[in-house]
């Protein structure tokens, strides 16, 4: 199951940094202490942009390389101006990206040459929840489906294997399956 | 009282180190705080049989002699089987001592217990795995007209309240037992399903304890397993010892009418929160019991086994209808934690343990000298916490008490002629192993 040497697998992932990263913060569990950040500035409307530039972790700040945006906005049928994705479809955009993310890595682990990863998400919502109609809806999505077609040297099984393990180590998997604290205060 | 060596715990696992020593000669006691095998006559519930077959059970020099090798023993059974034991070689047990403390002394170590004190070399910690419930935090959020209990706790389903719903927490062996049990009873049962390891009853028709030995996966050893930390961590397995040879999994859980959810990740007022990640672990269950039974299958064909046992039957996928994400505790009168066990040494010098409070040890030999652990998961093999397990264990352990013993001895000696020598086996060669697997984790 583990192949540790598979030298001819290329999928951009550099898989001996992360087992030294894991080695590292098994040995120095503090340094596994990460904190990430966004910036997020009303423009005008339900338009928003959200700026992401520095996090800390292994003790200290970092910077990334830019500074990303994320422009937020809803749709012309919600007679906004549609600068953007509405932040429903960024949640599945993170959560799609996180798990490929989780299978080019697990598939390099295993020694599997990927040559192409799609994901399709599609969540279902009941507006009445949002607009307040129906206080027995919830604001969010009912089910979240993402569908993965996958073109990589292995079988179906060690494929589904690796789409199953993307999600057992997936931040944002966790974060949209489980229960998480939010405090919104004033500054 | 001086002795080289104190065992504490007679149960199966003390009374095959006690073999061990008996037939090397080693001189020892056996220190059982009840009566022979005191947990297994009073921490398991009434209908609870063994997961391994009956004649899977041997320990060293006493093997299965009743009529149904193929069946499960009840804890009775099991009970009536050690005193068997303990009859054939007359270990030197003491029982109704309870150990309240083990000290390290400048020469070995005090066992101090109420009937005494001994001095020894030695101590064999044999008390089980499962000395005390893991129940998670979260047990202290619920509303307080809910009645809990733990799976230790649990015996019989007229023990609890007789109205109301029952949550079963956890979907290893005991949960999906307790959950299934219950739901017989007439009680409607929820069972929140977190990791979990699914096998079938048997295959080919032979039992999955028998293919597990066959292949050879019950003797992988501690030191060969990628990430062992991980491997001892691994959810006990969805299976119950019956006389229908039954299945125990999700599948069979839902055809008896249990509700399953997600695992329990929240209380908010009267609200349980459940994970919205189960298929995720089914799914990964399937794939896993798939891969077994796929290793099963190429056993066969590379032994030419395919006369003896009966043809391959791919598993029926685990169907588990959308379960909700959110309970509502208003309709539950007894919430059961089945979320596992530890072991628990509160009698142990506290230099033996890590910062989480484990026993810190390398296949049973504690960084303490002179201190060995016995009948932990995944210890030495997989096999570990098996009766089945603890003869070769024990066997591996004796072997290094006599060497330690020997070392002891020499060591005396040179204080006087100058001779130091160390004990050197097993060696560490698990740790190395620790940093290779980043995300291989099915």
């Amino acid at each position: 199951m583990t192949q540790t040497d598979a030298p001819t697998v290329d999928n951009g992932v550099n898989i001996d940094a992360l087992r030294g990263a894991r080695q590292a913060l098994t040995d120095a569990p503090a340094a596994a202490q990460f904190q990430w950040r966004a910036r997020c500035e009303w423009v005008r409307g339900t338009n928003s942009r959200t700026t992401i530039t520095d996090f800390s972790g292994l003790g200290q700040e970092h910077a990334h390389r830019q500074a990303y945006c994320i422009e937020a906005d809803h749709p012309e049928v919600f007679a906004s101006d549609d600068n953007g994705a509405t932040p429903p479809e960024i949640v599945l955009a993170a959560l799609a990206s996180c798990l490929t993310a989780g299978v080019a890595t697990v598939a390099t682990h295993r020694g599997v040459q990927l040559r192409s990863v799609k994901a399709t998400v599609e969540a279902g919502m009941d507006l009445q929840g949002i607009l307040g109609i129906d206080g027995d809806v919830r604001n969010g999505f009912d089910a979240i489906k993402v569908t993965y077609d996958i073109d990589a040297d292995a079988s179906r099984d060690d494929i589904a294997a690796i789409v199953a393990q993307s999600q057992k180590r997936s931040a944002v998997f966790d974060i949209v399956t489980n229960p998480t604290l939010v405090q919104v205060e004033l500054a | 009282m001086r002795v080289p060596v104190v065992i504490v715990g007679a149960g199966p696992a003390g009374l095959a180190m006690s073999h061990h020593l008996v037939t090397a000669g080693i001189d020892h006691v056996v220190l059982e705080r009840g009566d022979l095998a005191h947990s297994w006559r009073t921490e398991r519930w009434d209908s609870l049989r063994l997961l391994t077959p009956s004649w899977m059970n041997a320990l060293p020099g006493h093997g299965y002699r009743g009529g149904d090798p193929h069946g499960f023993m009840t804890a009775q059974e099991t009970v009536a089987f050690l005193e068997a034991y303990r009859r054939r070689f007359e270990p030197p047990v003491l029982t109704g001592v309870t150990v309240a403390a083990v000290r390290r002394t400048a020469d070995g170590f005090a066992v101090i217990a109420d009937a005494g004190t001994w001095q020894c070399d030695v101590v064999v910690a044999a008390t089980g795995a499962s000395s005390e419930p893991r129940v998670p935090a979260l047990r202290a959020e619920l509303p307080t007209r809910i009645d809990q209990l733990t799976a230790l706790d649990y015996r019989r389903p007229a023990q609890l309240d007789p109205d109301g719903e029952i949550l079963v927490v956890g979907a290893s062996a005991s949960g999906v037992q307790i959950a299934s049990e219950l739901q017989r009873s007439g009680r409607a049962v929820t069972i929140a399903v977190g990791e979990h390891v699914r096998l079938p009853r048997s295959y080919r028709e032979r039992d999955v304890y028998w293919w597990l030995d066959a292949i050879g996966q019950l003797d992988e050893r501690y030191d060969e397993v990628d990430d062992i930390d991980r491997a001892r961590r691994h959810a006990s397995v969805q299976l119950v010892g019956t006389n229908e040879h039954s299945d125990l999994d999700l599948n069979a859980l839902g055809a008896q009418g249990v509700r399953c959810v997600g695992r329990l990740v929240g209380i908010s007022g009267r609200t349980a929160q459940c994970s919205g990640a189960l298929a995720s672990l089914v799914a990964n269950a399937d794939l896993k019991q798939a891969r077994l039974l796929h290793r099963i299958d190429e056993f066969v064909t590379s032994n030419g086994l395919e006369g003896e046992v009966g043809p391959p039957r791919p598993a029926q996928p685990t169907v588990v209808p959308a379960p909700p994400t959110s309970l509502d505790l208003a309709a539950f009168s007894t919430v059961v934690w089945a979320t596992g066990y530890r072991p628990t040494y509160p009698w142990l010098d506290a230099a033996a343990f890590d910062h989480r409070h484990r026993v810190v040890h390398d296949g049973g030999v504690a960084r303490m000298p002179g201190l060995y652990v016995l009948g932990l998961p995944f210890m030495r093999r997989r096999r570990s916490n098996l009766i089945a397990g603890f003869g070769r264990d024990a066997g591996d352990l004796a072997a290094h008490v006599r060497a330690y013993l020997g070392d002891v001895a020499r060591t005396r000696a040179g204080a006087r002629i100058g001779v130091v020598s160390r004990v050197e086996w097993p060696s560490e060669q698990a740790v190395a192993r620790a940093a290779n697997d980043v995300l291989d984790r099915t």
